[in-house]
């Protein structure tokens, strides 16, 4: 007799549902294990495991000595600098764009619909902002790569240009989403477009807007790292020149760097974000 | 103790441009940090803006009209669309199952449970995330070869990080009452797990998990550039070889299966909160 008829504890009621929704999950798996070519026993071949484990290997001793410090301190400045930087042309890009697209703003819509002219020049900014953001940064920097050459002015457009996609669309959203009211007072009572946001749309939402920008920044860091892999300068490229002559040492280096930096730009960013409350 | 007054001294705020003014501080470190940035990367805006650049950047343009659109090449690109979207799918299946196997040991599961393993297990949890997804593709290259294959370890290894410790927080989070009830009744720690833990918060972690697959998929596109298969290995490639209208095709697809997803998430997010 089995166990599970004498002690009813060990009885499951649903297990039926559960080891047919199991299988029906491994049958659908199959066809993505053939496509993305999924053959984990590649990773333990002789050949393979000699040639990662010599790699693994030479990660010890990281490198530290002077010259290479310095040069990995150099790198990471100018990460954080593009990061900066490209935050900053963001800011240009998404701030007045965020300001065309906000419905709160408008005038003609007081009344009640808004008029076509301005409906339409709202929906051609947020079209614009869709685009600028749905290009992933990546692929802004290999097309600049090839405008302006190699160098930090690419990863700087890249991240200028989606970012600024993203902060316009994230603004105008946290904008709409305050309360309205004294804003439309401001409005109706006469003041301009650019005083009603000052004295009323500003105010409530300054934490909130800023808040999110110091998160931005901080993402900004990370792809930037990422960007100097296709030519864009800083700790990435580095990394992947010294990946690519299979240097484990300098890689070793230049990840815990990395690492370290990221941890930095999170505890920044959590502090600052906690002071603005 | 002194009374308080009836009506409260009016206090007038801080002066602006008191040096102990912590916005002020923090606006002129921001101003000197935007300065240094700008100033230490020798940005070549004239080469940017200059007419040669402008011209340059049209003819750039230009070269991707017509997008190429013939029958086999249009194959070619929807198969390389698919195996970006079976990585983000695969990696992020294998991150989830990897992420709740970590979650587990990186929890307190309940109050005054000595959780040895939480401080290691987070640590390797920040390392896995801290490295980004294409740093992670360039690494396994070597091991997994080209292809992708490490493209979708690399997405795994990424997202075992981010949902490890989203996992985590809600694991610690969850209601300890139902716990509490079995492990009462000398109920082992697995079961108490299965049957009291992860029914509570299962909705949370299938949330997180769909987050993750939305942001994947976008991040698998471009993984390709350095090698790891789908989208971003064509993309280079004929980018490499400077055939513009078959790079156009390229970015019209990414473009597409990002605005789908967006407008996908979208609604379904709509559609759940509504």
């Amino acid at each position: 007799m089995n166990p599970a008829a004498t002690r009813p504890e060990l009885r499951d009621p649903a297990w039926l549902g559960r080891v047919f929704w199991l299988l029906a999950a491994l049958v659908l798996l199959w066809p993505l294990t053939v496509a993305t070519e999924f053959r984990p026993w590649v990773l333990l071949e002789p050949a393979n495991l000699r040639i990662s484990g010599r790699f693994i290997g030479s990660f010890f001793p990281p490198v530290l000595n002077g010259e290479f410090l310095a040069m990995v301190l150099r790198e990471t400045w100018r990460t954080v600098a593009i990061a900066t930087a490209g935050i900053t042309l963001a800011l240009v890009i998404a701030v007045p764009m965020a300001l065309l697209s906000v419905r709160v703003l408008s005038i003609s819509a007081l009344p009640g619909r808004m008029a076509r002219g301005p409906f339409w020049c709202r929906q051609v900014v947020r079209w614009t902002l869709m685009v600028l953001r749905s290009v992933p940064e990546l692929v802004w920097a290999l097309v600049f790569v090839r405008v302006v050459g190699l160098g930090p002015t690419a990863g700087v457009l890249a991240i200028a240009l989606t970012y600024g996609g993203m902060l316009g669309k994230v603004y105008a959203e946290i904008l709409e989403s305050g309360e309205t009211q004294p804003t439309e007072t401001l409005l109706r009572n006469g003041s301009g477009r650019l005083q009603a946001f000052f004295y009323g749309l500003l105010p409530q939402n300054a934490a909130e807007l800023s808040s999110y920008t110091v998160y931005r920044w901080e993402c900004a860091i990370r792809s930037s790292v990422v960007l100097g892999f296709v030519g864009a300068g800083g700790l990435g490229q580095q990394l992947d020149v010294s990946m690519k002559m299979f240097n484990g040492g300098e890689v070793a280096t230049m990840l815990l760097v990395f690492i370290a930096l990221v941890a930095l730009a999170d505890r920044v960013s959590a502090g600052l974000r906690r002071g603005l409350g | 103790m002194k009374p308080d007054a009836a009506n409260l001294p009016y206090r007038l705020p801080p002066k602006m441009f008191d040096a102990r003014c912590r916005a002020c501080w923090f606006a002129a470190g921001l101003l000197v940090l935007i300065g240094a940035s700008f100033w230490s990367l020798d940005l070549q805006w004239m080469q940017f803006l200059s007419l040669d650049a402008a011209r340059s950047m049209g003819r750039f343009i230009g070269e991707f009209f017509p997008p190429d659109l013939s029958a086999p090449f249009v194959k070619k690109v929807a198969i390389g669309a698919a195996e970006t979207l079976a990585m983000s799918l695969l990696g992020t299946l294998l991150a989830a199952a990897a992420g709740l196997a970590l979650a587990l040991p990186a929890s307190r599961l309940h109050d005054g449970a000595r959780a040895r393993a939480r401080a290691p297990t987070r640590l390797l949890l920040n390392a896995l995330r801290a490295i980004p997804e294409l740093v992670w593709a360039a690494l396994l290259l070597i091991s997994a070869g080209l292809g992708p294959f490490a493209g979708t370890l690399a997405l795994a290894l990424h997202t075992t990080g981010v949902l490890g410790r989203l996992f985590a927080e809600s694991i610690e989070n969850a209601p300890p009452g139902p716990a509490f009830a079995l492990r009462a009744q000398g109920v082992g720690p697995l079961r108490v797990f299965c049957y009291a833990t992860l029914p509570q918060v299962l909705p949370q972690l299938m949330s997180y998990t769909l987050y993750r697959w939305e942001n994947n998929i976008r991040a698998a596109a471009v993984l390709g550039v350095v090698g790891a298969g789908g989208l971003g290995a064509l993309l280079s490639f004929h980018m490499g070889l400077f055939q513009m209208g078959k790079t156009a095709t390229i970015l019209a697809a990414m473009l597409l299966m990002v605005a789908f997803v967006d407008g996908l998430s979208y609604a379904a997010r709509r559609w759940m909160t509504r």
